[in-house]
């Protein structure tokens, strides 16, 4: 009987002819496709897509293509999902898998147009005029109070704690462990550079990092991971995570083989041991509990703000609403869409629901019950272009969070496979040779790069609105347009449809 | 049907959120509180009649009602008889009326086909006001509310004290013309031609928007006016008359009688200060302040072209967006204030202004009356 039913899902060939035998695809491939034998061989079945041989190539000797072999068509037995048996019949367990949902569920952001000024109002050249991003994070009265001074007016009372940002986009948590300490690095140092934040994920905070400790949200997550006074207050505000949007109501578990001594110091656990997030936080069973907890680390930390992060889920307005009355300054939107070192694919692909539809009703409920300036929302999970980021402010965020798209900037290339440790792109992995290759300065640059090109973009969009601040474009709907979407869900998210 | 309600006005509340307009502006105060008759207001307007094109123009004179200074003036525009029947219902249920009439008007005006408009003269019922457990004011915001959300075919468009909104589709002079002006002294009027895009004749979407003592006349598109909507629905205002325009008289209201901000700072939540200019700002305490509005009213902001003239009880204001994307001069002469969309709508009041100047983008005029009027 044969061990392996499953056939290669890609195909490596190597042209020998310009292949001039250097072995730098051997060097390369974390995932040891790779071997020499009088010439470059390679094992398709080891093969993820990743790219990097062909990248580092000198001849371009390298192509991967899809396995052309032939299945028997069946629109409902599709050949993910065979495999999937024949993957599970061999050998009992969930089936792992890294990064966002990849099946094509409708994305919502697709489906809307954004509105532009013709004669009636004109619209603003951003190259000539000021064009305001400044977003400031946390909570805000509703109103303030003026008194007289000297032939002017002076504020009467301070309105608390906020974090400035230059841009409405921040990076989102991915955890120390589950990446590399190169990809922190050149998250904290863009963050720096562009005026924006990064979020450390549940892994606590190297202390490399420590410089960087005006632009760093550190979280603390059900597993408590290298969480300490000290952690606690290196960072601009703290996240209670409470769920992920790639997995949500399930926690974590970062395999020991990842554990080595920097992680295991930084996670204050044993080197080796596995690192496992409870589903839950065993201190926060209900909403009043995580009144507790967000007190609690105000108190520790001089009432920084606090933001609780949440997968989207069937019931996230309501939620959402019950955070924001136990006392976070922030609610973090975590769509269905969102990145994941691991996940089970069953949740990941088939739990949750869309950014754009949560994110709406959440800005709506808030709305509805006066309370939305007591917190702000980050959405997250799915934000891919400039494009996404405007709608998502125009649906209400007050920023967006990407954490896929910055790792896309340094190089990952989707192939899906973080919990294995093997990224070959130095990303997702703890292997010394395999870390030393993301150089967190030229990482830097790029994320910076990217980001900055994203705020030019939507720079222009807010010019061709005929705005010239970010905050007259959040939450405004009207110039929103849905192309596509049927009446409930354009309902749903408060958007009409092209043409009215 | 020129008044647009029953199943057209509905119809437009599904297609339309707001109509775009640009237009043209007038106001002038007496500091003094000097009362002048309405037909100055007509003449300024008379020589900006281009900026409109007859399908809206209105004012809004402050002290014209002196012997009914204490009580609300509801003015009110009726599609027919049933709404005015079940508006009548409702106002006797919660007011005292002291005197009700039909507004007077000129038929002879170049005015079409008008709605049924009256006047009502009236305080709050002091047992529905105590049970309401709301403040006059905010009980009077209430009832013009419910009344124009949900009597088909009825709104209330002015409801302040001593202060009365005119308007009609036409052009101003004309509509000045159909309401007699001339006939009611004001130390404040404020007038509007109206250039509206893509409507029909509306009734309800003439200039000035009013809300309590507050009048609007408004040149511009407001960019935002979908969130500044949706901000102002938190507190309890609902937009109803197809136009941007109403989301400045409510935000006026809001910051000003709600909030309790002076007039000059709720100003700079509406035209804010950018950032570069507030970061450079030495004064520490108005720097502080700067950034506390920007931070807590961003959805206040009202950004895309517009100037506008604010009537208010004790005076006038006006106001450019934040980088002066529309025309406004302003001009004074003794005890008087002018505000225009063009010099020449003061010159023709006014032939030789002490001083004329352009006011700065974001930069609020103010008139304030001096003393008791």
């Amino acid at each position: 009987m044969p061990g392996n039913m499953i056939t290669s899902e890609f195909l490596v060939n190597v042209d020998h002819e310009r292949c001039r035998r250097c072995k730098r695809c051997i060097l390369n491939c974390g995932f040891g496709v790779f071997d020499f034998q009088n010439m470059t061989t390679a094992d398709s079945s080891k093969c993820v897509a990743c790219h990097r041989c062909a990248v580092f190539c000198p001849e371009e000797a390298i192509t991967i293509v899809r396995n052309p072999l032939a299945f028997k068509e069946h629109s409902s037995w599709d050949v993910d999902k065979r495999k999937a048996i024949w993957k599970q019949a061999q050998t009992p367990g969930m089936i792992l898998t890294g990064m966002g949902n990849d099946l094509p569920w409708l994305n919502v952001f697709d489906h809307l147009l954004i509105d532009a000024c013709q004669v009636t109002n004109p619209s603003i050249d951003p190259l000539r005029e000021p064009m305001e991003l400044r977003t400031y994070l946390g909570r805000k009265p509703d109103s303030i109070q003026v008194e007289k001074s000297d032939g002017g007016w002076k504020l009467e009372t301070p309105i608390g704690n906020n974090i400035k940002l230059d841009i409405p986009i921040i990076f989102s948590g991915m955890s120390y462990g589950s990446v590399s300490l190169n990809t922190h690095k050149a998250l904290a140092i863009a963050a720096e550079k562009l005026g924006t934040v990064m979020n450390t994920g549940e892994g606590g905070l190297h202390k490399e990092l420590m410089p960087y400790k005006d632009h760093i949200i550190v979280q603390c997550a059900s597993g408590r991971f290298g969480v300490h006074s000290e952690y606690l207050n290196s960072g601009v505000a703290v996240e209670i995570k409470v769920g992920q949007g790639a997995k949500p109501g399930i926690g974590g578990h970062l395999p020991g083989e990842k554990i080595g001594p920097e992680v295991s110091s930084t996670r204050m656990i044993p080197q080796g041991t596995d690192a496992l997030s409870p589903a839950p936080h065993h201190d926060i069973y209900s909403i009043e509990d995580l009144r507790q907890l967000i007190y609690a680390l105000k108190e520790a930390t001089g009432y920084k703000p606090v933001s609780v992060k949440i997968a989207a889920v069937h019931n996230v307005a309501a939620i959402a609403s019950g955070i924001a009355r136990a006392g976070a300054d922030i609610i973090y939107l975590d769509g269905f869409r969102g990145g994941t070192g691991a996940s089970p694919a069953v949740v990941r692909d088939h739990v949750g629901i869309p950014l754009e539809i949560a994110l709406a009703v959440v800005d709506q409920q808030l709305r509805s019950e006066g309370i939305r300036n007591w917190v702000s929302i980050i959405a997250a999970g799915g934000i891919r272009s400039s494009a996404d980021v405007i709608k998502a402010i125009a649906l209400g965020a007050d920023a967006v969070g990407v954490g896929t798209a910055a790792l896309i900037a340094m190089g990952c290339r989707l192939c899906q496979k973080c919990y294995t440790g093997n990224c070959s792109w130095g990303i997702a992995t703890q292997r010394p040779e395999l870390t030393g290759r993301l150089d967190p300065d030229w990482g830097a640059e790029r994320l910076v790069n990217l980001i900055t090109s994203w705020s030019l973009e939507v720079k222009e969009v807010l010019g061709a609105l005929g705005v010239n601040a970010v905050e007259s474009l959040r939450g405004n709907r009207e110039r929103l347009r849905a192309l596509g979407l049927d009446e409930s869900t354009m309902n749903i998210i408060g958007v009409k449809p092209a043409g009215r | 049907m020129t008044l647009g309600f029953g199943d057209q006005y509905a119809k437009w509340r599904v297609d339309t959120e707001k109509v775009p307009a640009a237009c043209g502006l007038s106001g002038l105060i007496s500091e003094d509180g000097r009362l002048i008759a309405g037909d100055t207001i007509i003449e300024s307007m008379r020589v900006i009649h281009d900026r409109g094109n007859g399908l809206g123009g209105g004012f809004a004179g402050y002290g014209i009602y002196p012997g009914h200074a204490t009580e609300y003036a509801l003015h009110v525009m009726f599609e027919d008889e049933s709404g005015k029947a079940a508006c009548e219902e409702l106002l006797a249920g919660s007011l005292e009326i002291s005197d009700a009439g039909e507004i007077p008007t000129n038929p002879a005006a170049n005015i079409v086909d008008p709605p049924l408009l009256w006047r009502y003269f009236a305080v709050p019922r002091p047992e529905k006001l105590s049970s309401s457990g709301l403040a006059d004011e905010d009980f009077m915001v209430r009832l013009v509310m419910t009344i124009n959300m949900t009597i088909p075919g009825t709104f209330v468009f002015s409801s302040g004290k001593n202060m009365g909104v005119f308007k009609a589709v036409g052009f101003a002079e004309d509509v000045g013309e159909f309401f007699r002006l001339p006939e009611y002294q004001g130390y404040t009027w404020i007038g509007h031609g109206r250039f509206p895009t893509n409507t029909p004749g509306w009734w309800g979407g003439a200039h000035p928007f009013n809300i309590l003592d507050w009048a609007v006349v408004h040149n511009g598109e407001i960019s935002s006016y979908g969130i500044n909507k949706r901000y102002l629905e938190m507190f309890g205002y609902e937009c109803t008359l197809l136009t941007d325009t109403e989301v400045m008289a409510y935000l006026f209201d809001l910051l000003i009688r709600k909030h309790g901000l002076p007039l000059e700072v709720a100003c700079k939540v509406i035209a804010a200060p950018f950032w570069k200019d507030i970061d450079r700002d030495t004064d520490t305490a108005e720097k502080e302040l700067f950034e506390a509005l920007r931070i807590v009213y961003s959805s206040a902001l009202v950004n895309g072209p517009f100037a506008v003239i604010v009537g208010y009880s004790r005076g006038m204001l006006g106001l450019n967006d934040r980088i002066k994307l529309r025309p406004l001069v302003a001009a004074t002469k003794d005890d008087m204030l002018y505000v225009s969309s063009e010099e020449s709508a003061i010159r023709q009041i006014c032939p030789r202004p002490d001083k004329v100047w352009a006011p700065v983008a974001g930069q609020p005029v103010i008139g304030q009356l001096k003393g008791d009027v």
